[in-house]
């Protein structure tokens, strides 16, 4: 195999004329770490198209409450305002993790994620208290489709939570067991990029889902 | 304890799934004995089963939809021959087992042959044309193999343990729903599907990343060859659409497990809620499977004229353009629903629209012909026969685009035979191009011609024998999915059409043995240049099959078509140029988490369907457990060292200089 | 029960913008395919007379006919579809002579049930209208969704359960047709045929007459007897004793139709249609 084409120069069929001096030459494959990244946004983006259906069934079936309670009747906001500073909080915290990561203080690291995931915990319980509780007043998903599509869609982001906290529990046997080693290093990028995007959909579920369904 | 499993899910009760059944298994345990004992299995083991290498992927990926395709092709003869015989008349299908065909055939054919054809294709040629080592995510991309392989096995189990669904291949509720449904085929197909969307999505971002991110230097996206713009266009509608897919089949498995109401008739659920959901991954699913069909023949055709693709950047433009609009034309999949007027028009002409690029890519392929030497290989063959019956699929696509002629033509055996018309025309006979186009690349030995045409024309022709009178009977009023009909002006079209079915059966038998005589052959067959079509893009620059590593240096790009501009440059040299700088590679160590993530998915997937909880639990963790176990690995890669690349290297160049040199081109 | 052979104005409509788009399209798809056929053979590597132009890729005039010719086709399609789907909307009127006659759908598993509520008779798998007069259907289904298809009269429209779809035709021949469901509906839907019968609007007042003093009555509980699964072999009449019949299937004040009657076995519970054969 030659490197044959570096000085190479051919007639132009494609009638580019002269486009393609004026790109800047293509360096090669990205480094490793933005091409994990890269990667992880793009899950990212499809697990957001993923919620986005779940938002539209909501809006679809808002008030399909087959003669059973509303938003308006079952929203507890006081619990939601809760569990909202759970996971802006442990956002922040999270953060602190990357940054004590770069710095590569395990203490500090192992610190910051112990507190996301005592945040992320609690974010759980109060939202299990409150689906327990509407279920003991006969407002289970099952009473109408109005309830089915909000349990389907907390639930969902509930349950990419709890995945969320086993990641963020490996990730700290992983730099316990291994440090902060380079692929170690990209899945924390990774897990970052996902808390964090669990927040930000769960700002989207607070002002659809509750704010705007209280008011129906 | 074992949930809703007992002796009674074995059809001993049905002669014709026992029977198959029984014949498949002893067929799978004869191979795995004869793998066993002859001692194939650690090389097996190690060399596919375990392989994280994009090549072997890729062809495992199309392996698997070839298999698919016999049982796939087994559902639809076998409901050819029932409307054949099921005129005044039950034939010999009941309706319990006739609705499960057609819904076992639509499902298997979208999902596990044409899916896989063309994610296998793509994974076998992309990081090739793209002049780099694998994909970006090679531990990932078997682990979406192997959970594809999951959803097939699942439906298959399905033909013996229990049912099918019996809902057709979108399970329209409330049919589909508890009441109306109450058995397990709709939860097997629920399942093998949600479980093999999670491999076809990880596919998807494996080749957005890799087209985006992993190109080798000099090839920035205008030098890109034509189906690495499709398989981008085609991966980033996956990576848009199948979350769609997922979510909507999670609400109709919450409907049936937990008792929500998204979509049943009681407690406020919408069914039309499902419909829009479900096309609104159905539509761009089908672009999902023509793009890459349309990227391999602008390879084919361009090669086999002897000439550039005409028209590039219109062609990736019009791609692009496809794919953004696929998006906006969902409802005229329920035109019939009543929406309205306003509703229907837009989307009808929103339907028409999308038919101006594709349009605009016949007529650059037909230009690329336009001075040309075409040579009538297999592959020029099946992209001519793409050409032609494309376009007539795609004028009956524009005619049931239009909103009143649809009133007539919903749901008909019209339908059918457009859609097995672009899908057969478009997906198949170009996966059939691609296979037969790359086969040298991935194994060093050609396909035998003759036969390869043979099945070809039997192909083709079978084709319209088979559904042009669908076509008629569609006029005549005739709907899908008849079990049996009392109306004896259709029944001379199915049988003219079952007369197709058998010839495209000929033609499969023909591709069989082309694939037995050409393995027999591969002497005759061989490869031994790389470049056994005078190729333009960088996947002919190396050897047949392939290294591991690819291109012992990865190649430096100056223009499109890199291939053949290098080419263009060393007869303007001499062959003999100076020795690249051999270094050493990293590659990407194999690993059996794809392998047995899978094995836990099945579990955890035929757990669900039988409603075994305890063993779901035990999936689960094992699953999890997989992933723990690979993030533990302290070595993801392996090293070759310069001197191995450089002995490899000069093997082949070696064999190429001599069979180059025989043949007189020096 | 041939598209192409319509007996009602809608139909003809129907097909006449069937017609006109394909030869529309033709006009486009034909020098196409013969254009393929021609360079495929003029351009093959034997004949020595064809120009090799082995560097020829572009050309910004062929680029802007082959952008325009789908994009003029389209734009003129596009027309036809738009001023097609406004006419042909199944929930606008169509004129006739005589009163409009009121048809209620329901779709069960696996028959129709047709009510006349003005005339106060309902029959099951039998359609009888008068000729000329504007059809008015309201449509729903007792349990999944089907489809109301006569492919003489033109076209169809879904039926779900819970809602009610709106369908406009008329009759304009005299004489004996047949409907089906045009969307698959479970181990009994291929049994779902029905017939139609056109005839003058005497002959059909006097249907009505006859009728209305059948010894069958339609009520809940017949209707409830109806929406078990079975397909049905008689083509019965009744006189329907409750003009709300409809209304009550529409807003589920009775219920959707049950299901299948489960079996011991789990994995494959007994299908209806088995059941009754």
């Amino acid at each position: 195999m030659t490197d044959a084409t570096l000085a190479f120069t051919q007639a132009d069929p494609h009638n580019l004329r002269g486009m393609q001096e004026a790109v800047v030459v293509h360096e090669g494959p990205a480094p490793k770490r933005i091409v994990t990244g890269y990667g992880f946004w793009i899950f990212l983006l499809s697990d957001i198209v993923m919620f986005s259906c779940f938002f539209a069934s909501y809006a679809v079936l808002l008030g399909k409450t087959a003669g059973g309670p509303s938003g308006a009747q079952l929203f507890d906001l006081r619990s939601v305002a809760a569990e909202t500073a759970c996971l802006l909080l442990s956002s922040f915290t999270c953060g602190l993790a990357s940054i004590a990561a770069d710095v590569r203080s395990a203490r500090w690291y192992q610190a910051a994620m112990a507190a996301t995931c005592v945040l992320g915990l609690t974010f759980l319980a109060l939202e299990g208290r409150e689906f327990a509780s509407l279920v003991a007043r006969g407002a289970g998903p099952t009473r109408s489709a109005f309830l089915s599509a909000f349990f389907a869609l907390v639930g969902c982001h509930g349950m990419h939570v709890s995945a969320g906290i086993l990641w963020l529990l490996t990730m700290m046997a992983q730099v316990f067991a291994k440090g902060f080693r380079a692929d170690i290093m990209r899945r924390l990028l990774c897990f970052a990029l996902f808390w964090h995007a669990l927040d930000i959909i769960w700002v989207a579920v607070f002002s659809v889902v509750y704010l705007l369904g209280s008011a129906v | 304890m074992l949930g809703k499993l007992s002796w009674a899910a074995i059809p001993f009760d049905q002669p014709i799934p026992l029977l198959t059944g029984a014949v498949v298994l002893v067929a799978i345990l004869a191979v795995l004995a004869w793998v066993v004992i002859a001692g194939h299995l650690p090389y097996l083991w190690r060399e596919w089963i375990t392989s994280v290498d994009h090549k072997r992927i890729g062809v495992m990926y199309t392996l698997l939809a070839m298999v698919m395709l016999l049982r796939g092709f087994s559902d639809a003869i076998m409901m050819r021959a029932q409307q054949a015989l099921a005129f005044h008349s039950q034939g010999y299908l009941p309706p319990e087992h006739f609705n499960q065909i057609f819904s076992a055939h639509g499902t298997i054919m979208i999902f596990f042959v044409a899916m896989t054809f063309v994610i296998g294709l793509m994974n076998l040629v992309v990081p090739l044309q793209l002049g780099v080592r694998d994909v970006a995510f090679p531990t990932l991309n078997s682990v979406g193999f192997w959970l594809t392989a999951t959803g097939a096995l699942l439906i298959n189990i399905s033909l013996v343990v229990g049912e099918f669904a019996r809902t057709g291949w979108l399970p329209y509720p409330p049919l589909s729903e508890l009441t109306y449904s109450p058995g397990v085929g709709v939860d097997y197909y629920l399942w093998s599907l949600q479980i093999s969307g999670v491999g076809t999505l990880v596919a998807g971002i494996n080749l957005v990343t890799t087209v985006l991110k992993l190109r080798t230097r000099g090839m920035s996206y205008l030098r890109m060859p034509m189906f690495c713009w499709t398989t981008l266009a085609s991966s980033l509608l996956i990576v848009a659409a199948f979350p769609i897919l997922t979510a909507t089949l999670a609400m109709l498995i919450l409907d049936r497990y937990f008792g929500f109401h998204f979509f049943t008739n009681e407690a406020g659920g919408n069914m039309m809620m499902f419909m829009n959901l479900i096309w609104a991954w159905g539509h761009p699913e089908v672009y999902i499977l023509v793009l890459p069909a349309f990227g391999i023949f602008s390879e084919v055709v361009a090669t086999f004229s002897g000439k550039p693709l005409f028209g590039y950047r219109s062609m990736v433009l019009a791609t692009m353009a496809i794919c953004v609009i696929s998006f906006m034309v969902w409802l005229h999949h329920f035109f019939t629903m009543g929406a309205g007027p306003d509703v229907n028009a837009i989307f009808g002409i929103a339907s028409m629209i999308i038919a101006v690029p594709t349009g605009v890519k016949i007529y650059n392929w037909l230009f690329t012909m336009y001075g040309g030497r075409i040579r009538f290989t297999t592959p020029m063959m099946w992209s001519i026969g793409f050409m032609v019956t494309f376009i007539l699929g795609g004028l009956t696509g524009v005619l049931v685009a239009v909103p009143p002629a649809d009133f007539l033509l919903h749901n008909s055996l019209f339908l059918v035979a457009h859609f097995h018309n672009v899908i057969i025309g478009g997906v198949l006979f170009g996966a059939f191009a691609g296979y037969t186009y790359w086969f040298p690349k991935a194994f060093g030995f050609r396909l035998h011609e003759g036969l390869g045409k043979a099945a070809f024309w039997f192909w083709v022709v079978g084709f319209y024998v088979a559904f042009m009178p669908l076509y008629a009977v569609g006029f005549l009023g005739m709907t899908r999915r008849m079990q049996h009909y009392d109306i004896a002006e259709w029944r001379p079209w199915l049988m003219v059409a079952a007369g197709g079915a058998v010839l495209i059966l000929i033609g499969i038998i023909f591709q069989i043995m082309q694939l037995v005589v050409s393995i027999r052959d591969r002497a005759e067959l061989r490869d031994s240049t790389g470049d056994p079509w005078d190729g333009r893009s960088l996947e002919w620059a190396t050897a047949s099959p392939a290294p591991v590593f690819n291109f012992a240096i990865m190649p430096d790009v100056g223009g499109p078509d890199a291939y053949w501009a290098m080419k263009q440059h060393i007869k303007q040299q001499s062959l003999e140029g100076r020795e690249p700088d051999y270094r050493d590679v990293e590659m990407p160590r194999n690993s059996p988490t794809g392998f047995v993530c899978a094995f836990f998915a099945t579990i955890m997937g035929f757990a669900l369907i039988w409603h075994i909880w305890w063993m779901v639990a035990a999936g689960g963790v094992g699953a999890f457990a997989t992933f723990v176990a690979f993030a533990w690995r302290d070595h993801d890669e392996y090293v070759i060292p310069a001197a191995e690349v450089a002995r490899i290297d000069r093997a082949n160049l070696e064999a190429r200089r001599a069979a180059l040199s025989l043949a007189g081109n020096a | 029960m041939n598209i192409l052979d319509p007996q009602g104005p809608i139909g003809v409509a129907n097909k006449t913008i069937l017609i006109d788009s394909i030869a529309i399209m033709l006009v486009i798809v034909l020098p196409t395919i013969a254009a393929i056929f021609a360079f495929a053979f003029w351009y093959r590597r034997s004949n020595h007379r064809a120009v090799y132009r082995p560097d020829w890729a572009h050309s910004g005039r062929i680029e802007l006919v082959v952008w325009s010719i789908p994009t003029l086709t389209v734009i003129l399609l596009g027309g036809v579809a738009w001023i097609g789907a406004h006419e042909l909307d199944p929930a606008a009127p169509v004129a006739g002579t005589g009163s409009p006659v009121r048809i209620q759908v329901v779709s069960l598993d696996w028959k129709w049930l047709f009510i006349y509520p003005d005339q106060r008779v309902a029959t099951v798998n039998t359609l009888t209208v008068p000729l000329g007069a504007p059809l008015k259907f309201e449509l729903t289904s007792a349990s999944v969704m089907n489809v109301f298809f006569v492919p003489q009269l033109g076209s169809m429209i879904y039926t779900m359960n819970g809602m009610v779809t709106r369908l406009h035709l008329r009759a304009d021949q005299e004489g004996n047709y047949q409907g089906l469901s045009a969307h698959f509906s479970g181990d009994g839907f291929p049994d779902m045929l029905f017939d139609v019968h056109v005839m003058p609007t005497l002959a059909f007042d006097n249907w009505v007459a006859s009728t209305a003093r059948s010894d069958k009555t339609l009520n809940a509980d017949s209707y409830n007897a109806l929406a078990q699964q079975s397909i049905e072999t008689t083509k019965t009449s009744y006189r329907l004793a409750d003009p709300e019949l409809f209304g009550k299937i529409v807003s589920q004040k009775i219920p959707p139709g049950p299901g299948p009657q489960l079996t011991t076995n789990l994995a494959r519970p007994g299908s209806g249609a088995r059941n009754v054969r």
